[in-house]
């Protein structure tokens, strides 16, 4: 076995890039692992740990420094590692190397440069982010901070800010926006409409916006406020200012708003200011009690899908519907039927991996009707937290994209390889019956999410030998979007994947299927 | 400095700093975007940088 280490000072690279280069370096053929990373005192200890950075060497290195590392079973391996790595610097610097490139060293010459910027993506790590941001607004710009670790005191402080200019302070935590028609972050590519949409929850966003997009319904503007704006401590700072916004704009005629349940005291706040926003309404906050969100002008929805289909019901003058399938009965009981056949005894658990902590919620909510308590690192009632993240216990979803699991590790949304290595570790488990997924596309996802999640099934099915598996998806984005839904659904089919058209639809059939067991 | 309202009858134009993909995003929807090449302050070395931030306050 052989360590390679190479240290390259002040090259500073962000980290999906990077994992994104370290995740191709680990498939070539004697390469053990491998890690392109930043030289910070986290990354440094990952590396110290998988044995392929010496602690002498490490002492030395900076987080501005680019730390190469390599175990591979021979010279070759390393070379080849190497001779990728190289090329793969090469692709980038030539992807961004043409005129319409600019680029800036500050935030002061990139305002130059662009000549009165108006908005601003954050992403960078968290303990810089918050400075980033405010140097933005103060340069006028609205902002969407994406990224996460922000304490909640400089949360506070940034929106306090945003709400005295009158500007957009989307997160901290903040994966989505759609505004003037720009996809932002993690978002889908969708008509423009009628439809002006608030959410603290970002995959919950996507999915609202992709199937409304695919019934026929446009977004006017799609503001995302981070998951944490409506706790107690951060009062709904945001959503209240964003929805007065969407309130004055004559493009807005329906107003959705999506999110968990908000605390009490933000909740009564929200409803008094839907109440008397003088449009109608689609209140989705998923799990809430839908007597708290009353109001002559507020539908209430208790699915992602039924809001979007709420929200086009009433944007195109007609009185709202909701709807269990999409697809024929016939079609979904033929479906279920065929699946529990073959079934052995041992199986009668599902396992939901995700890579939406909306999606997530929202399936579990649906699930627990059908099967009681889901397990979960994002249980629904603290009594089914799981002990342990590791091991599923009887029936278990588990958000992929918690902090647990994106430690040192790029997204699920950007990277499937976690999702791949806990689908085969659940094929192994002779309990499981069902596996649930979901797969989001759009701007900052993964190229191809469903023909990697195709290749886990294969390996699932060759690991649980002569025991079937189920395997139930829903594919959220649209046909506009870079990897092109049709196409995704279809990889996903040809791999004998149950397909339905939303997560709540696949969160029903895999309910189904559990209840027929 | 443009309210939330006049946003939205605004063309964006966008400064990105962190994660490349979101910079090539905005080109792919032909917004006009610059990208930050961002270092980590101070080579990231928490005591300097406290020294930083006392020094700007």
């Amino acid at each position: 076995m052989i360590a390679y280490n190479e240290i390259r000072q002040n090259a500073y690279y962000d980290s999906v890039t990077l994992m994104l280069f370290s995740s191709k370096l680990g498939e070539i053929p004697g390469v053990r692992e491998a890690a392109v990373m930043m030289g910070t005192d986290h990354n440094k200890s990952l590396m110290m740990n998988s044995g392929i950075l010496k602690s002498e060497d490490a002492e030395k290195i900076t987080a501005n420094d680019l730390v190469i590392g390599v175990l591979a079973e021979d010279q070759s391996a390393v070379d080849a590692a190497l001779a990728s790595l190289a090329e793969q610097f090469e692709n980038k610097k030539q992807s961004t190397a043409g005129d319409e490139h600019l680029r800036a060293k500050t935030m002061d010459s990139a305002v130059k440069k662009l000549g009165e910027p108006n908005f601003a993506i954050v992403s960078l790590p968290g303990k810089y982010a918050g400075t980033e941001a405010m140097k933005a607004m103060e340069n006028g710009m609205h902002v969407l901070l994406f990224s996460d670790n922000v304490s909640l005191e400089k949360e506070i402080e940034l929106k306090d800010y945003a709400v005295e200019h009158n500007l957009l302070m989307m997160g901290p935590d903040c994966g989505t926006a759609i505004i003037n028609g720009v996809a932002l972050g993690f978002a889908n590519i969708v008509r423009q409409g009628n439809i002006g949409i608030v959410a603290a929850a970002g995959t919950g966003l996507q999915e609202v916006t992709v199937i409304i997009d695919r019934l026929g319904g446009g977004i006017s503007q799609a503001l995302g406020t981070g998951g944490r704006d409506v706790k107690e401590a951060v009062g709904g700072r945001m959503m209240l200012l964003a929805l007065e916004a969407l309130k004055n704009d004559p493009r807005s005629e329906v107003i959705g708003i999506v999110s968990k349940p908000p605390a009490a005291s933000v909740m009564e706040k929200i409803v008094a200011s839907l109440k008397d926003c003088g449009k109608p309404v689609v209140a989705c906050f998923l799990g809430a009690d839908s007597a708290l969100i009353e109001g002559d002008n507020i539908v209430s929805a208790s699915t992602l899908e039924d809001a979007a289909t709420f929200m086009v019901d009433l944007a195109q003058g007609k009185k709202v519907e909701s709807c269990e399938f999409t697809v024929p009965v016939e079609q979904v009981e033929s479906a279920v039927k065929e699946a529990v056949a073959g079934l052995q005894p041992s199986q009668k658990y599902i396992r939901g991996l995700y890579s939406g902590g909306t999606l997530c919620s929202e399936a579990m909510l649906i699930l627990e009707k059908a099967v009681g308590g889901i397990y979960s690192n994002i249980a629904l009632d603290k009594k089914y937290a799981l002990p342990n993240v590791e091991e599923s216990v009887e029936n278990t979803l588990l958000d992929m994209g918690d902090d647990y699991f994106t430690d040192g590790m790029p997204h699920p949304m950007i990277d499937v390889r976690l999702r791949v290595e806990r689908i085969k570790k659940e094929a192994a488990d002779p309990g499981t019956a069902v596996i649930l997924l979901d797969c989001v596309l759009g701007y900052g996802c993964h190229a191809d999410p469903a023909g990697a999640l195709a290749q886990a099934v294969a390996e699932a099915r060759a690991i649980a030998g002569d025991r079937k598996l189920v395997f139930v998806a829903s594919v959220c984005g649209t046909d506009a979007d870079q990897q092109r839904r049709s196409e995704q659904e279809e990889k996903l089919r040809a791999a004998g994947v149950i397909v339905m058209p939303s997560n709540a639809q696949a969160s029903r059939v895999a309910a189904r299927i559990l209840s027929a067991i | 400095m443009l309210t939330i309202n006049e946003l939205f009858h605004a063309q964006l134009k966008v400064v990105n700093v962190g994660l490349e993909s979101f910079y090539e995003a905005m080109l792919d929807q032909n917004t006009p975007a610059c990208h930050i090449d961002w270092k980590p302050p101070a080579g990231g070395d928490p005591r300097l940088l406290e020294i930083l931030a006392k020094l700007s306050r």
